[in-house]
């Protein structure tokens, strides 16, 4: 049994050690927001905060979350949705918007540390998230405006 | 286009006659199916509002139901950009019989208010899903998912067309609820086909608007959205181990193989295992690989001269154009490597067989699901009736990529645990080595100029065939079938016939060039397997043709655009490249190592008009900084999806132009991951400025016309930066320094 905490709810899993976090989030929790898209921590499809940090949970095995803090995509709609969540979708920042978990969370992460970014900072804080549409701009500039809530 | 009476029965109206096929009605909301599917193109938002005008009601009160094989319009694939333009005229026929056997009368009543535009973002679980997204398979994790989208939604949007306010001659609240009780009065069977429909077309009122998209919200947030989300009760996992190579066959799997929690399921070389838990089946996965025995051989072409190769290869002719060409003054060869779909998401399914074994269900991302279906029947022996499908969405896929593969390789594993659902689910790795991919392609071109016109050109282009759907060469096409005892290898690639399809896709220039030769060599062996990728040949016959015209505007010592804007006739046409040039400074001064480029073409020379000009910086890297793009997409349906998707298009286009290259040995791909398989990232993706030309011409698909004048403009903008002109794609800094080795 590993015990952690998710989205602010405490959990324990029994799947072996060396399960993959995201495969725990998704098959163990049905927690599907984290998304799948390469398993080897390359696209950043299925990142998730890890005590505050952006982190590709299929790249984290499950030892290695005992007693964390993981807030995943859905965590971050707790309240509603989040300023970034909420900016991508007045923006209509997606295409096929299979990359934009991945994003919400890298994307909230970045602006908690680094609340007035340029759009230079904004993608190369990024630059860990593959989008295959091409919807770079408008992400770039759907997270340049979550900071003030600009309208699109 | 508010008043234009409906005569004509559209084409897929008279292939799909029945009012039940398109129309139902369920809680007060009238059902409009389809059998176009989302991509991530935004498909259903635009068919929603084109449903919404057809019916003339306010967008809340119509839902798009998506593809099913037991239930809905045939619609054939969606591809080819071809979805607004099929589907428009059948929903505006269907609304118009709709008032005409409803009796609501005439065009200009609906009622669409500020109210309506919120209520979309608060679509839980969007309808046209799959029923099952919405089973959280285990209770207790309920307070996990925290839903609670609702709260401050409403405010989320500030698109508020003015459009979307009027209040004037429309149907109140107690008219319209009368008019939906009617539609769902009317008798299903009713043969549209058979009816003399003369309504007015509907109003235009949510065409033309910035209507949010149904399924954005969910993708946000994180909500069970996807094929790979499905959670019904009893699921199962699946995975499908591929041979190492292409040609490669299974000798064998030790005796007695067994691994924990998961059942193997072999046929022939077609290995998998099925079990209960996820980690479960991928530890298996990964035992099963390094306990099974392939026999190997090298089958591949050498990936350092695939222009050779092509150029060598047994290939059919076609020509197109048989002009005697006088003797041409400049010839040029171009070429481009074999390029990979790459979807963010590997290709999903999910299948269950009834318990007796007699049929099975199956959800998937297929671009065409009643083909896979006929496909999917023919693999197996079946009875048509004893395979059905529905349309589950992953993420964009780009063309034909791994989705119907998956779709059969479900079935197959399924077929295991009669009864149990069972998510399959592609490696990456499998994703990028197994999906067919965008065949490889050289060609030459030639002209002859006379006094800075051009007057005779002959283009000769080699590539495999670009098609390889499910049916094809009647073929099943599905990847195990070639895996599976007894199954026969898959037939190469072909090109349907017509020169808008296909290796010659957009392959004649639309310029006024004098007599033309014009010949597609498809080549017939196929040792890597291709298909379909956005836009086909066009991609590269763009690439080949545009770049051309610039080499031929310096020999001529012509500005590109005034060559261009010389032997072009159509109005359209001319009018993109005069917008593009006007909106990207065409000609004024730029700083050291930035050059400027342009890119033009009809996509398959009858659809969209659209010219790029890209300005990219000639460093140490080679960036593409900005695209501007002039489009003219005819009616635009909802001008910032077609935005969206043009610049979408125009930067997964620059991706393909300037980094993107399939690899491998003689033996199999090697390319199969992200870092040895690259595309672009945030921080080199372009800044792109979309402007759309106000038309009201029949609408024409905005996905696929930024492909090969996006390629174009970059090469032209590096010659112009550089001097240098790249003739091999991708235009990575090593082609760059290779081409100006090799110039004279
Ligand atoms: S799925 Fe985790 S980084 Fe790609
Ligand atoms: S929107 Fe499709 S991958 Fe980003």
């Amino acid at each position: 049994m590993t015990a952690f905490t998710v989205n602010g709810v405490r959990v324990e899993v029994d799947r072996p050690d060396d399960t993959p976090l995201l495969t725990v989030l998704r098959d163990a929790l049905g927690l599907v927001g984290s998304r799948f898209g390469c398993g080897q921590g390359l696209c950043g499809a299925c990142m998730v905060l890890l005590d505050g940090k952006a982190v590709p949970s299929c790249d984290i095995p499950l030892w290695q979350v005992a007693d964390a803090d993981v807030v995943t995509v859905e965590g971050l709609a707790a309240e509603g949705p989040n300023p970034v969540q909420q900016s991508l979708i007045r923006h209509q920042a997606a295409q096929c918007g299979y990359c934009l978990s991945g994003i919400v969370v890298a994307a909230t992460a970045f602006l908690d540390q680094e609340p007035e970014p340029s759009a230079e900072q904004v993608a190369q804080a990024l630059e860990r998230n593959l989008c295959r549409c091409g919807t770079h701009q408008r992400i770039v500039q759907a997270v340049l405006d979550a900071r003030s809530g600009a309208p699109a | 286009m508010t008043t234009t009476s409906q005569r004509t029965l559209p084409g897929h109206v008279e292939a799909n006659p029945r009012l039940g096929t398109w129309i139902s009605v369920a809680d007060g909301i009238v059902e409009v199916h389809v059998g176009k599917v989302e991509l991530g193109q935004g498909i259903l938002t635009a068919l929603h509002q084109i449903a919404a005008d057809a019916l003339g009601l306010p967008p809340e009160r119509v839902r798009i139901r998506t593809a099913r094989t037991e239930s809905g319009p045939d619609q054939g694939l969606t591809a080819g950009s071809m979805s607004v333009q099929e589907t428009a005229p059948a929903l505006r026929y269907v609304g118009a019989a709709v008032r005409q056997l409803a009796e609501v009368g005439d065009a200009g009543r609906s009622v669409v208010s500020r109210r309506s535009q919120s209520d979309l973002l608060n679509h839980q679980g969007d309808p046209s899903q799959s029923d099952l997204l919405n089973h959280q398979g285990d209770p207790s994790q309920s307070d996990l998912l925290n839903h609670q989208g609702d709260r401050s939604q409403s405010d989320l949007l500030n698109h508020q067309d003015d459009r979307l306010n009027q209040q004037g001659d429309l149907l109140n609240h107690a008219e319209i609820t009368d008019y939906v009780d009617r539609i769902g009065g009317l008798n299903p069977e009713t043969n549209l086909a058979g009816l003399d429909v003369v309504g007015h077309a509907g109003p235009t009122l949510v065409v033309g608007t910035d209507l949010p998209r149904v399924d954005i919200p969910d993708k946000v947030l994180g909500r069970p959205r996807f094929v790979s989300d499905l959670r019904p009760p009893g699921l199962m996992h699946g995975r499908v181990l591929r041979p190492p190579s292409a040609a490669a066959s299974l000798r064998a799997v030790p005796e007695g193989w067994a691994a924990p929690g998961v059942e193997l399921v072999r046929d022939g070389s077609f290995l998998g295992v099925v079990g209960e838990r996820e980690d479960d089946v991928d530890r298996a996965l990964a035992a099963l690989a390094a306990a099974a025995v392939w026999d190997e051989h090298d089958t591949l072409p050498d990936e350092d001269d695939l222009a050779g190769w092509l150029r060598s290869a047994a290939s059919d002719p076609t020509e197109v154009a048989v002009d005697v060409v006088p003797e041409r003054t400049r010839t040029a060869t171009y070429s481009k490597p074999y390029l990979v779909h790459a979807s963010i998401a590997p290709s999903c399914a999910m299948a269950r067989w009834a318990e007796d074994g007699a049929a099975v269900h199956v959800w998937s991302h297929s671009q065409g699901i009643h083909r896979l279906r006929l496909a999917i029947a023919d693999a197996l022996g079946l009875d048509l009736e004893a395979v059905s499908l529905e349309h589950a969405e992953n993420a964009g896929c780009y063309g034909h990529n791994g989705a119907d593969d998956a779709a059969f390789d479900a079935v197959l594993l399924a077929r295991a645990v009669p009864g149990r659902p069972v998510l399959l689910r592609w490696s990456r790795a499998d994703e990028l080595g197994w999906a067919p991919l965008s065949p490889a392609m050289t060609s030459t071109v030639s002209a002859r100029l006379v006094d800075g016109r051009i007057d005779g050109w002959s283009y000769d282009v080699w590539s495999q065939g670009h098609a390889s759907r499910p049916g094809y060469a009647g073929h099943p096409g599905l990847l195990a079938t070639a895996h599976v005892a007894g199954g026969t290898p898959l037939p190469p690639a072909s090109d349907p016939p017509g020169p808008s399809f296909g290796s010659l896709r957009n392959a004649v220039p639309l310029y006024d060039v004098g007599p033309r030769a014009i010949t597609g060599h498809v080549v017939t062996e196929a040792p890597l397997r291709a298909s379909a990728m956005r836009s086909l040949g066009g991609f590269f016959n763009v690439f080949a043709i545009e770049s051309f015209l610039d080499e031929l505007a310096a020999e001529a010592g012509l500005d590109p655009v005034e060559l261009r804007l010389a032997h072009l006739t159509d109005p359209r046409a001319r009018a993109v490249v005069e917008r593009v040039a006007d909106e990207s400074a065409w000609g004024s001064a730029l700083p050291e190592s930035v050059g400027r480029g342009m890119g033009f073409a009809r996509y398959k020379n009858l659809g969209a008009y659209c010219a790029i000009v890209a300005e990219v910086e000639a460093g140490t890297e080679l960036r593409v900084r900005r695209l501007v793009i002039a489009a003219d997409l005819g009616l635009v349906i909802n001008p910032d999806g077609a935005r969206n998707q043009l610049s979408g298009g125009a930067v997964q286009a620059t991706s393909w132009t300037t980094v993107e290259r399939v690899r491998f040995d003689r033996r199999r791909v090697t390319s199969t991951d992200w870092e040895t398989y690259s595309i672009l990232r945030f921080p080199t993706a372009p800044r792109v400025d979309v402007h759309l030309l106000d038309s009201d011409q029949p609408p024409l698909g905005a996905g696929e016309c930024a492909q090969g004048p996006t390629a174009a403009a970059i090469a032209n903008a590096v010659h112009a930066a550089l001097g240098v002109r790249v003739r091999d794609l991708p235009l990575t800094s090593e082609a760059i320094v290779r081409a100006i080795e090799e110039s004279p």
